[in-house]
């Protein structure tokens, strides 16, 4: 089936490679995600989907193949450069600092200074905008439950952490977010928000690429699942088209999916 | 439905914190309100054993000439232990402090003493602010070597400042051969090398400018480290490394300035002992690597990076010092002094790991 479209993929792998010595963590692999959709990526433990992320997210170089972000060739050597093209990462352990604040951790790394010579000479930090923007970000993404915004990180919940790990990536004009394992150390009713919250960047326009293992989650979620197998795409698929027991069935090979049934276009 | 029962459940509950728990709470927001609550409980304590009870002398304790020795007391400690919590506040530790400050110290004299007087050497008789500017920058260099190793090569800080420890030690033996330089050894440049000692009155208190510039340095630095981007960086480094790296910040570079920066205040407070015991001894210091850490563990800044603040540091140094004169005041054996001390190093750590667990 050739896919015609007017959709162009916000980011795109083409025959990615990437080994860690003998271990072969990418094997020609094809990745593409579109505008403003939920994709998630599945796969057994070692299939690379980890590896296919950090490749994107600028954590991991890759060996050979392309990657573009807005049809544009990009070469990520940090995560740094990955989101200076808005590509951000919410990673698993969150990356977030538990003795500062709320405010300071959504502006860690690219903190603001006040205007005039305060700031040029004295490099004063502007708290006071920092402290309204990220106010803001957390009330415009329906999570401001916490009481301070100067309240520190390790005294807030588990789902209340993963917001302001979330509120940053969506904070910043990202195009792109990465959002790996988010509800994994989550119970069911902080879950339900997370996945909320994913469902809330999409509708504001956001693309998310989804890590996840929980299946219910993935067919909550996503408009597409990306199923990775031995460091290549097996398929990509719609919860409406195949059950989760295919899916998982793909994840070990037990099934293949002929290209044409695929879903490489978007559906949204 | 039953989710306002539950959230309303759940603020119950979280609104009946107990009173430890409030305390816990505090302590975690304020990590120097113990310290303050300790220094606060001795000097009471003192003032009352010395208005109402005739325990040894300490009647003297309140006095303005006690008080004001004792500030005066407090530049050499104060100024280091700023060194040594930013290097905390990393999770490093910096076990060279002493040895830096000697050797720069050491420097500084021996370049600014006199050309005449004895068993100089060869680098002896130059301009005092030369001799001042060369001492800081050679101890700001000696922070960069400890930095430098622990980012370069992966060290652990504290096997890098045991080790600079000795070889700072034995290089200021090996180029000044123990030499101590007296103050009026420095003749025409006695001046400049002990301002730091010098003395204004204001009111019956005594003050000197190493006092003033020690505070100068707190102030400094405690902006620094709350209101610019780099020490927001610190706190995270010592709080998350993994964390700091992922939100962009790069971990090696900040971590190599904090250890530079630590070598210039060192450089410093070089200078301020020069002033304060009005000679230059390379024995000056052999613990003062221990007391700047008790310090800044006394004023609740966490071994384990991240929290702690400047103004802990100062009050953990007035406790020390405080400690210091109210026992020998009392008639105390000094070693009543190093066990109070050594049971607050152990109180103090032991309510940071209780302050850490801290729930809301």
């Amino acid at each position: 089936m050739t896919v015609v479209t007017s959709a162009q993929p916000i980011v795109q792998g083409k025959d990615l490679n990437k080994s860690f010595g003998r271990v072969i963590g990418l094997n020609n692999c094809q990745f593409e995600l579109f505008p403003g959709e939920v994709l998630a990526v599945v796969g057994d433990n070692g299939a690379g989907k980890s590896t296919l992320i950090k490749c994107i997210s600028g954590a991991h170089e890759v060996d050979s193949g392309r990657i573009f972000v807005n049809n544009q060739e990009v070469s990520f050597k940090s995560t740094h450069d990955a989101r200076s093209h808005g590509v951000e990462t919410v990673y698993q352990t969150l990356a977030v600092a538990p003795a500062l604040d709320i405010s300071e951790n959504l502006y860690l790394g690219r903190e603001v200074r006040k205007k005039g010579i305060l700031g040029k000479v004295f490099r004063s930090l502007d708290k006071k905008h920092m402290r309204e923007v990220s106010t803001k970000s957390l009330s415009d993404l329906g999570v401001l439950t916490v009481q301070s915004i100067t309240q520190t990180v390790e005294t807030l919940s588990g789902g209340q952490r993963q917001a302001v790990a979330v509120a940053r990536a969506g904070t910043f004009g990202s195009q792109v977010v990465i959002l790996d394992e988010p509800t994994a150390a989550l119970g069911v009713n902080e879950s339900a928000r997370v996945l909320q919250l994913i469902k809330d960047l999409r509708d504001r326009g956001m693309s998310i690429i989804l890590i996840s293992h929980n299946m219910p989650q993935v067919f909550d979620v996503a408009d597409r699942i990306h199923i990775q197998r031995l460091g290549r795409r097996a398929a990509v698929v719609t919860p409406q088209s195949h059950t989760m027991n295919d899916v998982v069935a793909i994840m070990t090979g037990a099934m293949t999916v002929p290209e044409e049934e695929q879903q490489l276009a978007p559906v949204r | 439905m039953s989710e306002t029962a539950r959230t309303t459940a759940a603020e119950e509950f979280a609104n009946s914190a107990t009173p430890m728990q409030k305390v816990q709470h505090a302590l975690h927001r304020y990590p120097w309100l113990s310290p303050l609550i300790v220094l606060v409980v001795l000097i009471v304590i003192f003032a009352i054993l010395g208005f109402g009870f005739d325990v040894g002398s300490l009647e003297n304790f309140a006095k303005p000439a006690t008080i004001s020795l004792m500030l005066q007391q407090t530049v050499i400690i104060g100024t280091l232990a700023v060194a040594q919590t930013i290097v905390i506040l990393t999770a490093g530790i910096d076990l060279s402090i002493g040895a830096i400050m000697v050797f720069g110290q050491m420097v500084m004299a021996n370049l600014a003493v006199s050309a005449t007087a004895s068993n100089v050497t060869f680098m002896a008789g130059q301009n005092p602010y030369l001799a001042v500017i060369i001492g800081v920058a050679v101890a700001t260099l000696a922070g960069g070597v400890n930095g430098f190793l622990i980012v370069r090569f992966n060290l652990p800080p504290f096997i890098v400042t045991l080790g600079t420890l000795s070889i700072f030690t034995a290089l200021t033996l090996i180029i000044f051969k123990a030499r101590t330089i007296q103050g009026k050894e420095f003749e025409g440049a006695q001046d400049v090398m002990g301002i730091m000692g010098k003395d204004f009155q204001i009111g019956p208190f005594g003050f000197t400018i190493g006092l003033v510039v020690m505070l100068i340095v707190y102030v400094v630095m405690a902006y620094v480290l709350r209101g610019t981007a780099w020490g927001t960086h610190v706190y995270a480094v010592g709080d998350d490394p993994t964390a700091a790296e992922l939100s962009g910040i790069n971990v090696k570079r900040v971590l190599f300035s904090v250890y530079l920066t630590a070598g210039f205040i060192i450089g410093i407070a070089g200078w301020i002992t020069i002033g304060r015991l009005g000679s230059a001894s390379p024995n000056v210091a052999p613990e003062i690597n221990l007391e700047t850490i008790t310090a800044v563990v006394i004023g609740g800044t966490s071994l384990f990076g991240g929290r702690g603040r400047l103004v802990g540091t100062l009050i953990g140094t007035f406790i020390i010092i405080i400690l210091d004169f109210g026992l020998s005041l009392a008639g105390l054996d000094q070693a009543y002094r190093v066990l109070a001390i050594g049971v607050l190093v152990i109180s103090a750590v032991a309510v940071d790991q209780w302050i850490r667990k801290v729930k809301i």
